[in-house]
């Protein structure tokens, strides 16, 4: 049997390696590409929360797989714009390091 | 150890690895991406062992097989090499690191104690693509109906971004 | 049982991949010197006895194996030498679930020829297309050549274009199938149904008895069920997996070798033979989803074994049913492996705008026009 408190553990240490990106990683594909790890990771805890309640046969109940699906959807909706975002921010300064990205910052 | 325990402990192991290794990669984004890619498969196949198998190939198709490609062609179209920290990020990071590494330890202390209960028998079909089917066609077709609306904005939006400006 | 799971692999991983797939370089040199009315390679002999040039597959491995192992100056050393075998993998793990054969009783134990049988099957193809489109995003990109760093962009955007158009073709087969499991699919195409059922069923006519007969009924083959979806998938999986004539990454006679182009020895022996074993992967999905998988056409499997059984005993008449359908499951692949080698040397190669015209503006269109029809005519038919 898989042990689940381990799974919502290995979650949580997904979840923190991806904080981890964003907070330290100065490169926007990094910084996006751990928002994708983060995004995993609540996908796992979907699954695995699915699986301890599962419903009864005949009544089987999908809302956490479901979630993850409509994740997934949002993910890949969500890489294609902040992509297309990068790609202009690259065309602007030549540059994807959001240390050069700061005229906002006072 | 069962067989399953096993397969879990060695995806885990994987997938903390490859995140590890996307994150603390400094020098080469395209092993970062490639690193995404195993973490994406490793979660695969933790879902399988979850019983979630139409979640597990869908995670494969669209995760590793088209996500991550569209970060590796940007990586390889905008020709990006490593990431340079200023000195004093490179402390940060590292400040950052002991942090997660003592919440890391924190969490594995807490599961000493296992909160969670054992799950149970799994009904007929569960995780197959013919209930989750017909239930996302029955129960939650609103949200097929809008994830399909979000993705088409995505596509307008990708389109309009990445234009070349005709100025 | 893990017995049996580690003979199928080892048969698997021995004969398709060990024997199917050095025997097919051979048969793409001797087909094309057939149709090109020449002789061939047959040079390559042991002791002065050529087979027919059935040595030279022994005589490329041989050569590939000995040459020296490049990693060009400036490339990314550990991405270059996991790119043949980020290509490679995918499409021998393929083989895991394509039946050779069905469900067979013998006193009390099953054997059933398939590695693998997961309820969703054909998914897991799809999941294994898309793992391999990184051999060639990361092939091109760690040799440290422009060129190829071009080329394999130019490849992987026409393979991930080609996935999409794969998955909608093969949908109308799901729904006349209702499974996504290969077994099933096969075990599905066992009956024949009558040629004008079709017109009973959607016109409420009834038609005399004696069309019941041979020749007037059909096997239940994909290929007739979903014409249209065959040729779409045919297209599509070809493209996906760069044969000609979709072969302009790797373009012989234009490119040198596209992609690949740093790539030498057995690294380039591992692209060279995933390629021949993708020819081996196409032909045997295309056998199981359109041509009946091991079904003998107009036999079925319970025909088979009742006509033997009474004479012979259940297990002589079920070891035979083995025989005759793996047999008739090799032949298919022999076939559907002929048409491509056919396919490859008759058309010329398409160009790069083409490909992605045929893809996006034709293939796609009409994949989900396919989709429709096939749901229409099936809500019809059931009333």
């Amino acid at each position: 049997m898989v042990p689940l408190d381990h799974v919502i553990g290995l979650s949580a240490i997904l979840f923190a390696i991806g904080v981890l990106g964003v907070a330290t990683r100065r490169n926007l594909i990094v910084i996006v590409m751990s928002i994708e790890l983060m995004l995993n990771a609540a996908n796992l805890a979907f699954v695995g929360f699915n699986r301890l309640w599962p419903g009864s046969s005949g009544a089987a109940r999908f809302d956490g797989q479901v979630f993850v699906l409509m994740i997934i959807a949002v993910a890949a909706a969500e890489v294609a714009v902040g992509l297309g975002i990068v790609i202009s921010m690259f065309r602007n300064r030549d540059s994807v390091n959001v240390d050069d990205a700061s005229l906002l910052k006072w | 150890m069962e067989t399953p325990t096993v397969l879990f402990y060695v995806f885990a192991a994987g997938a903390v690895a490859s995140a590890l290794g996307m994150v603390l990669n400094l020098r080469n984004t395209v092993a970062g991406a490639m690193n995404l890619v195993a973490t994406m498969v490793c979660l695969a196949g933790i879902y399988l062992l979850l019983e979630a198998y139409l979640v597990a190939v869908i995670q494969i198709m669209v995760y590793g097989g088209a996500i991550v490609v569209l970060f590796l062609f940007v990586v390889m179209l905008l020709n990006l090499r490593g990431d340079t920290f200023p000195p004093g990020r490179l402390r940060l990071a590292k400040v950052a690191a002991v942090l997660l590494v003592l919440a890391v330890v924190g969490r594995g202390l807490a599961l000493l104690t296992r909160a969670l209960p054992e799950p149970g028998p799994v009904p007929e079909g569960f995780g197959g693509y013919a209930l989750l089917g017909v239930a996302l066609y029955t129960d939650y077709v609103l949200l097929v109906e809008m994830a399909s609306l979000l993705l088409l904005a995505a596509i307008v939006g990708a389109l309009v971004l990445a234009k070349r400006r005709i100025d | 049982m893990p017995v049996e799971v580690i003979l199928k692999t080892a048969f698997i991983l021995l004969v398709v991949v060990g024997a199917f797939a050095p025997v097919i370089t051979w048969v793409e040199r001797k087909q094309s010197a057939v149709m090109q009315d020449r002789i061939g390679a047959n040079r390559a002999d042991v002791a002065g006895i050529t087979v027919l040039g059935l040595l030279h597959p022994l005589a490329d491995v041989i050569k590939l194996l000995t040459k020296e192992d490049v990693i060009p100056r400036g490339a990314n050393r550990v991405l270059h030498t996991l790119a043949p075998v980020i290509a490679a993998v995918p499409a021998i793990i393929a083989y895991a679930i394509i039946p050779y054969g069905s469900t067979y009783t013998f006193g009390d134990h099953e054997l059933s020829l398939v590695a693998a049988d997961p309820d969703w099957g054909l998914l897991y193809i799809f999941a294994i297309g898309s793992i391999a489109t990184y051999g060639t995003v990361i092939a091109g990109w760690a040799s440290n050549n422009n060129w190829a760093h071009l080329g394999s962009l130019r490849a992987s955007a026409q393979m991930i274009s080609y996935e999409v158009t794969l998955g909608l073709s093969v949908t109308g087969c799901f729904m006349v199938f209702e499974t996504l499991k290969l077994t099933d699919m096969a075990t599905a195409q066992d009956t024949t149904f009558r040629i004008f059922g079709f017109v009973e069923l959607l016109f409420g006519l009834s038609l005399p008895a004696w069309l019941e007969r041979f020749p007037f009924t059909v096997p239940a083959w994909g290929i007739f069920l979903q014409p249209l979806g065959f040729l779409m998938f045919l297209t599509c999986i070809m493209a996906e997996n760069k044969r000609p004539p979709f072969d302009i990454p790797e373009a012989e006679s234009e490119l040198i070798a596209g992609y690949f182009l740093e790539y030498s020895g057995m690294r380039f022996g591992l692209f060279f033979m995933s390629e021949f074993i993708e020819v081996v992967v196409i032909a045997g999905l295309v056998a199981t989803i359109f041509l009946g998988g091991w079904s003998v056409p107009w036999v079925s499997q319970a025909a088979i074994v009742g006509t033997v059984e009474p004479v012979y005993g259940a297990g002589f008449a079920n070891g035979l049913c083995l025989l005759i359908h793996f047999l008739t499951f090799l032949a298919k692949v022999v076939v559907m492996i002929w048409l491509q080698m056919l396919l490859r040397w008759s058309l010329p190669r398409f160009r790069y705008d083409q490909v992605m015209d045929l893809c996006w503006k034709i293939m796609l269109p009409l994949s989900i026009a396919n989709i429709f029809a096939t749901g229409l005519v099936m809500l019809w038919i059931r009333g």
